[in-house]
């Protein structure tokens, strides 16, 4: 079966930094992976190459849906056309939109699944009015899976830190994709919810089947979650491997440490 | 509220008033007189008592304000919310609303000529505040050059009758039917005009876009005042026109009342269309891209689509509102779509409250009624309008009738 993503030898170039350098990554259905590095050593922009924010200087990004029979290379698409692909994210910077409601903020994410156009949007009509009912309806479901009912109409600024980062992963999840990018998933959770993430994690990969690849710098969460674990350091991937295999890999011991 | 501390309070003026004395003592107190033979200096002493008390009090009334500030964004209800709760009721709902529109109905019927032409010019500044509410409100884009479509659509109707007039009497066809004509031509044009300047705006934001549509906006008003030719230039177009009713020729009374009903049924359509835009997929892809921009484009939203439809919905607005223009005033020329019509309409929409269709209503009607009823400030006029301005954004940002965003409300059942 061929990976869902397939990154090959792909660069990112700003000026004279190579800020993902020759980078080679596989992820197979239904897997989570991890991928770590110590700071600004590329992986949000190897995110932002991935999801269409950046252009990749070098090297190809194929992805394929599960049901899919031939992989697509999405180098240079546009982001809402790789959202449409299949590939959904969130932020490492928490980027809700803060003046709309919860709900509101899920249904932007089933945007692209609703129909209906501007002259239908305008005139209203039955079609389009069962067609917001159930937009409506999807949205709410998706918040009930991850405890953010109780929310549905509150700003999305005025949501707990914790909640806004689930908030995040369930308007990603609204968009169905089949590969989540998480960018720091963690960042500034206590450890109560840092747990809880995990068992979302888990949750989002078991029950609705998206494979999961995530940036983290939260040690103990990667080593709960991750299946397999991808380490760069100034743009170039340096180790990969299960938990276990990057914990003692020196290559790893000495980015994090120095000599 | 919490206690006052009315020895601090009183400090407080008592130093503002003083700071002010000495800052305003050269103008306010001093006078040089130069008539004479020698230059002579007078001391207007009574001149420092008034700005003492003045500002004694006013610092009082400033610091109330900002007290109640604060008080009211931790308390839920406010004096809006109050009547706004009041009028949600459907009880209450109701029967004001159809109050509302018998009243507005009736309105020319009632009044004199004078009256119904400023309520056109208020009607229309409400078509025109709720379209570029669609750009500034929702989409978050900084348009300055929003006239330029007002023009495109009064210019519209203004050449359609200037050069076809000959062949519509030929045809023995009546001139009050231009107007008709001149509508969907107009709309369809100013939608063309806005997908135009959408191109090259797509990938600015903010200072940007500011200063593009605002060259825009002067570009347009150049062309027509300099393309002699074709647009009459700075003279204009004259004798534009009004429309007929039912293929009778009215007299300017009779017209006057019958653009007003034009106008209001045009503003009653306007609000449900926007209305239904605001809750849909469209509106809220609009609202998200004024949120931010790369999370709404990663949530599957094309930017590039998204403002193309804010801008060229946003321009149809104008479009329509110019030539209600042409056909109340009859004449039409550059001079009445400068930048500083621009502005007039960017203050309704963020007097109101960005995005809020109510606040439209209440900013167009604000900005166009008290300077009428009260010309006898009109030399103050700007001065006023400044200060408004500057108060509003410190005590009431959010505009006179902020949004309120849905609320929805879910029965629980088995999933």
């Amino acid at each position: 079966m061929n990976p869902i993503l397939n990154v090959k030898d792909m660069s990112m170039v700003f000026g004279g930094l190579r800020a993902v350098d020759q980078v080679n990554i596989r992820i197979d259905k239904g897997e989570i992976v991890a991928l770590i590095g110590p700071n600004g050593a590329g992986k949000t922009t190897f995110f932002n190459c991935i999801t269409g924010v950046y252009q990749p200087t070098e090297g190809d990004v194929f992805i394929q849906a599960p049901e899919a029979a031939e992989s697509t290379r999405i180098n240079g698409m546009e982001p809402h056309v790789i959202n449409e692909k299949g590939l959904a994210r969130t932020f490492q910077n928490i980027r809700l939109f803060s003046n709309m409601t919860v709900l509101e903020n899920i249904m932007i994410g089933r945007h692209q699944h609703l129909k209906t156009g501007v002259i239908g949007s305008m005139f209203k009509g039955k079609k389009v009015k069962e067609e917001e009912e159930k937009c409506i309806h999807d949205s709410y479901n998706i918040l009930k899976k991850l405890n953010l009912e109780q929310f549905s109409n509150n700003l999305a600024k005025n949501l707990p830190y914790g909640a806004q980062r689930r908030l995040e992963i369930a308007r990603a999840m609204a968009t169905e994709p089949f590969l989540l990018l998480l960018d720091e998933p963690a960042a500034g959770m206590n450890p109560l919810e840092t747990r809880e993430l995990v068992k979302t994690i888990n949750i989002i990969r078991d029950t609705e089947n998206i494979t999961i690849l995530l940036i983290e710098h939260d040690m103990s969460l990667v080593m709960s979650v991750a299946e397999r674990i991808y380490v760069v350091d100034y743009g170039k991937l340096i180790a990969e491997g299960s938990p276990l295999e990057i914990k003692k890999n020196p290559d790893v011991i000495k980015a994090y440490l120095g000599e | 509220m919490q206690k006052i501390n009315w020895l601090e309070e009183l400090k407080k003026s008592t130093l503002s008033a003083l700071w002010f004395i000495f800052l305003t003592f050269p103008i306010m107190v001093m006078k040089v007189s130069t008539m004479g033979e020698t230059p002579e200096t007078f001391y207007r002493w009574g001149n420092l008592v008034y700005v003492g008390i003045g500002t004694f009090f006013l610092s009082f009334v400033w610091r109330y304000m900002h007290a109640r500030k604060e008080f009211a964004a931790k308390k839920k209800s406010t004096e809006v919310g109050i009547i706004r709760s009041t009028l949600g009721k459907p009880k209450v709902k109701k029967p004001s609303l159809t109050a509302l529109i018998v009243f507005l109905v009736a309105f020319p019927f009632i009044f004199s000529m004078y009256q119904t032409n400023i309520m056109i010019s208020v009607l229309i500044y409400i078509i025109l505040g709720l379209g570029l509410n669609i750009v500034i409100g929702y989409g978050g884009l900084l348009h300055l050059g929003y006239a330029a479509f007002y023009a495109v659509g009064a210019y519209t109707y203004a050449l359609f009758f200037h050069f076809a007039q000959d062949w519509f009497y030929s045809l023995g066809l009546q001139t009050g039917l231009m107007f008709w004509i001149a509508i969907p031509a107009a709309v369809l044009l100013s939608l063309v005009f806005g997908a135009l300047i959408c191109l090259p705006v797509i990938r600015l934001r903010g200072d940007y876009l500011a200063i593009v549509t605002l060259a825009f906006g002067e570009i347009t008003r150049m062309v027509l005042q300099n393309w002699g030719d074709v647009t009459q230039g700075p003279s204009g177009i004259s004798q534009i026109p009004r429309p007929w009713f039912f293929g009778m020729r009215v007299d300017p009374i009779f017209a006057s009342k019958y653009i007003y009903l034009i106008a209001l049924a045009m503003v009653i359509i306007s609000i449900i269309l926007i209305k239904n835009l605001e809750n849909s997929k469209i509106g809220r892809a609009w609202e998200a891209m004024r949120e931010d921009e790369i999370a709404c484009q990663s949530m599957g939203v094309s930017l590039a689509r998204s403002k193309l439809y804010s801008f060229a919905l946003g321009a149809m607005w104008a479009g329509f509102a110019g030539v209600l223009l042409a056909a109340k005033t009859t004449f039409i020329n550059p001079a009445s779509f400068t930048l500083w019509e621009s502005v007039m309409i960017l203050c309704i929409v963020v007097l109101g409250g960005m995005g809020s269709i109510p606040g439209v209503l209440v900013g167009a009607s604000l900005m166009m009624l008290l300077p009428e009823y009260f010309r006898a400030f009109s030399e103050y006029r700007m001065l006023i309008f400044g200060l408004v301005l500057v108060l509003m954004m410190i005590f009431k940002p959010e505009g006179i009738v902020p949004r309120v965003r849905n609320k929805y409300t879910f029965e629980e059942e088995d999933l």
